[in-house]
């Protein structure tokens, strides 16, 4: 049963707001002074970890789409992936004008000299890449090339991973978290995996006879 | 024994109050309160001394044992402070006992503070072994008895670029150490944090990349310098849980990582001891771990730090200083030596 466009629209909005509440949030907590004696910092750790969620919840949409072939997913694609790019870019902001004060020339030799910071800025040029071409115009112009270039995504989602893991001093813990999700959203892209997927929405409809 | 600074161009002593007018920090609350007679008295002191106390004024009374408080009344105020008290203020108490580093308790800058409660600091012994001929396990309270507390306002620069400025209790590291009577093949000195999963959750995640307990080490003339203390209080009371309690290293002129909190065991040792940042990442941390702005850590640039607290419109970013500002008093400890090696 088709799902009634206003319905959709209705969806398409939620989901915007949602990827606005955790910036929401972020910035009272730094508005009431809540966010510790360090709230530039605060917002640029807290903004990294959102990048992550938002390229996740980007990537979990084509399996979701395949389990339930829902059209709602597939609509909020382009969304979630500007979502992306947009933290990715408030937090090189953050990074800039609260860590380096914006000292623009010690921008340039950072970015040079330090790998987490190269393969950090290597994964926004992607997403940068992607986020240009995101308009139905550049799909037409670079026809299958298109899909080729939107394939840079798991090459973000590595470097990403990997930014984080060079940050990370001295507990495992909580990347390890994020690396398993990552890992998770790559194995069901697998194709064995990827074609049993439409497989489990007839388990999900009739659980009855699944279980005969 | 009183040792005195070498250089006191950076940290006077200028305008010590008489030891005959010395107060406790008591009375000065007394009488910054409003305690009549207190308040008379209080206002007739030397303007420094008045200055500690008035700055602890919104400092949470702690729980110390009766010896701490004792040792509390006759406390050398202002022991060493910062020679630009304008430049150096003191981080608020809230800030430094909210956002700090204690592996032990979580690997979050909020942890310590929400997960030390579970601490159990009193009472409290401490080993003190290796090449001394008066070594055994010591109460806290014994340890700390013959020393006189001094407060001591010290920059603490941490190896992640940003700063504070605490103003410590503590009794001079050497005062223990020459207590222990070293022998000749004491070279260096190693400390040791607990190891209590049961208290330090942290210690108890199976991703955490120290191999308790957390070790730390000192060269002997470093820990034999009159400004590495050991620290038993801050803000004029005992260490909160989050900072180390019940007592602590405090080296300001290193990184703050050296500054090992919580200690069990000093042993005195002839090696060169592997502490535990060395031991996990020894491109990035060294023995020394001396305050240099000129030498980096692989992944970030070490040239400045981020005084705290500070805010989205001022990142209040200043340049990090040779020895974190304590220069004049340990460079000559350093002579000949390659820093850039030896980092």
């Amino acid at each position: 049963m088709p799902t009634p466009r206003y319905t959709l629209t209705l969806w398409r909005i939620a989901v915007f707001i949602a990827a606005l509440v955790p910036l929401a949030w972020w910035s009272s907590q730094v508005a009431i002074n809540a966010a510790g004696p360090e709230p530039g910092r605060y917002l640029l750790l807290n903004i990294g970890q959102g990048i992550l969620w938002m390229l996740f919840s980007t990537l979990s949409l084509t399996p979701l789409t395949k389990l339930t072939r829902w059209k709602g997913f597939t609509l909020i694609r382009r969304q979630l992936g500007l979502w992306t790019l947009t933290y990715a870019l408030l937090h090189l902001f953050c990074y800039a004008v609260f860590i380096l004060g914006l000292d623009l020339s010690r921008l340039g030799s950072e970015i040079v000299r330090r790998p987490y910071i190269i393969v950090g800025m290597l994964a926004l040029v992607g997403l940068i890449a992607m986020g240009v071409t995101s308009n139905k115009g550049s799909m037409r112009k670079l026809g299958k090339r298109w899909k080729t270039l939107h394939k840079v995504v798991y090459l973000v989602l590595g470097l990403g991973l990997l930014h984080f893991l060079w940050v990370v001093r001295a507990d495992l813990e909580q990347w390890s978290l994020y690396a398993a999700v990552g890992a998770l959203l790559m194995i069901l892209r697998l194709p064995p995996i990827a074609r049993q997927l439409p497989k489990f929405r007839q388990l999900i409809k009739r659980p009855g006879r699944a279980s005969v | 024994m009183l040792i005195k600074i070498a250089k006191p161009s950076d940290l006077r002593e200028s305008d010590v109050t008489p030891e005959s007018i010395y107060l406790s920090r008591r009375r000065f609350m007394g009488g910054l309160a409003g305690v009549g007679a207190g308040l008379s008295i209080s206002l007739a002191l030397a303007g420094r001394a008045q200055a500690a106390a008035s700055d602890y004024q919104d400092v949470p009374a702690g729980n110390p044992p009766g010896w701490f408080d004792s040792k509390l009344k006759d406390a050398e105020w202002n022991s060493v402070v910062p020679a630009d008290r304008q430049m150096d203020k003191l981080t608020p108490f809230d800030d430094a006992t909210h956002y700090n580093n204690f592996y032990e308790f979580g690997t979050g800058k909020g942890d310590p503070a929400r997960n030390a409660d579970s601490l159990e600091t009193q009472p409290w012994s401490v080993v003190i072994d290796g090449e001394v001929n008066n070594g055994g396990r010591f109460d806290l309270e014994d340890l700390a008895k013959p020393s006189r507390l001094q407060e001591r306002i010290y920059r603490l620069r941490c190896v992640e670029a940003w700063s504070m400025v605490i103003p410590w209790l503590g009794i001079p590291l050497g005062d223990v150490i020459k207590r222990a009577e070293p022998t000749s093949k004491a070279k260096y000195v190693r400390f040791e944090t607990l190891v209590a999963p049961e208290q330090m959750p942290g210690q108890d995640s199976s991703f955490a990349l120290i191999d308790w307990p957390y070790t730390e080490g000192l060269r002997m003339d470093e820990a034999m310098h009159p400004l590495a203390i050991l620290g038993l209080g801050m803000y004029g009371r005992e260490l909160p849980n989050q900072n180390g309690a019940p007592f602590r290293l405090v080296v300001p002129w290193k990184y703050g990582f050296k500054s090992i909190k919580s200690i069990v065991r000093i042993s005195l040792v002839e090696e060169q001891p592997v502490n535990s940042w060395q031991a996990i990442a020894p491109d990035e941390y060294g023995f020394y771990a001396n305050v240099n702005p000129e030498v980096d850590h692989p992944r970030w640039s070490q040239a400045t730090e981020r005084r705290l607290p500070n805010s989205l419109f001022n990142p209040n970013i200043i340049d990090t200083r040779m020895f974190n500002g304590y220069a004049e008093e340990v460079a000559s400890l350093y002579q000949g030596m390659d820093l850039r090696k030896h980092f």
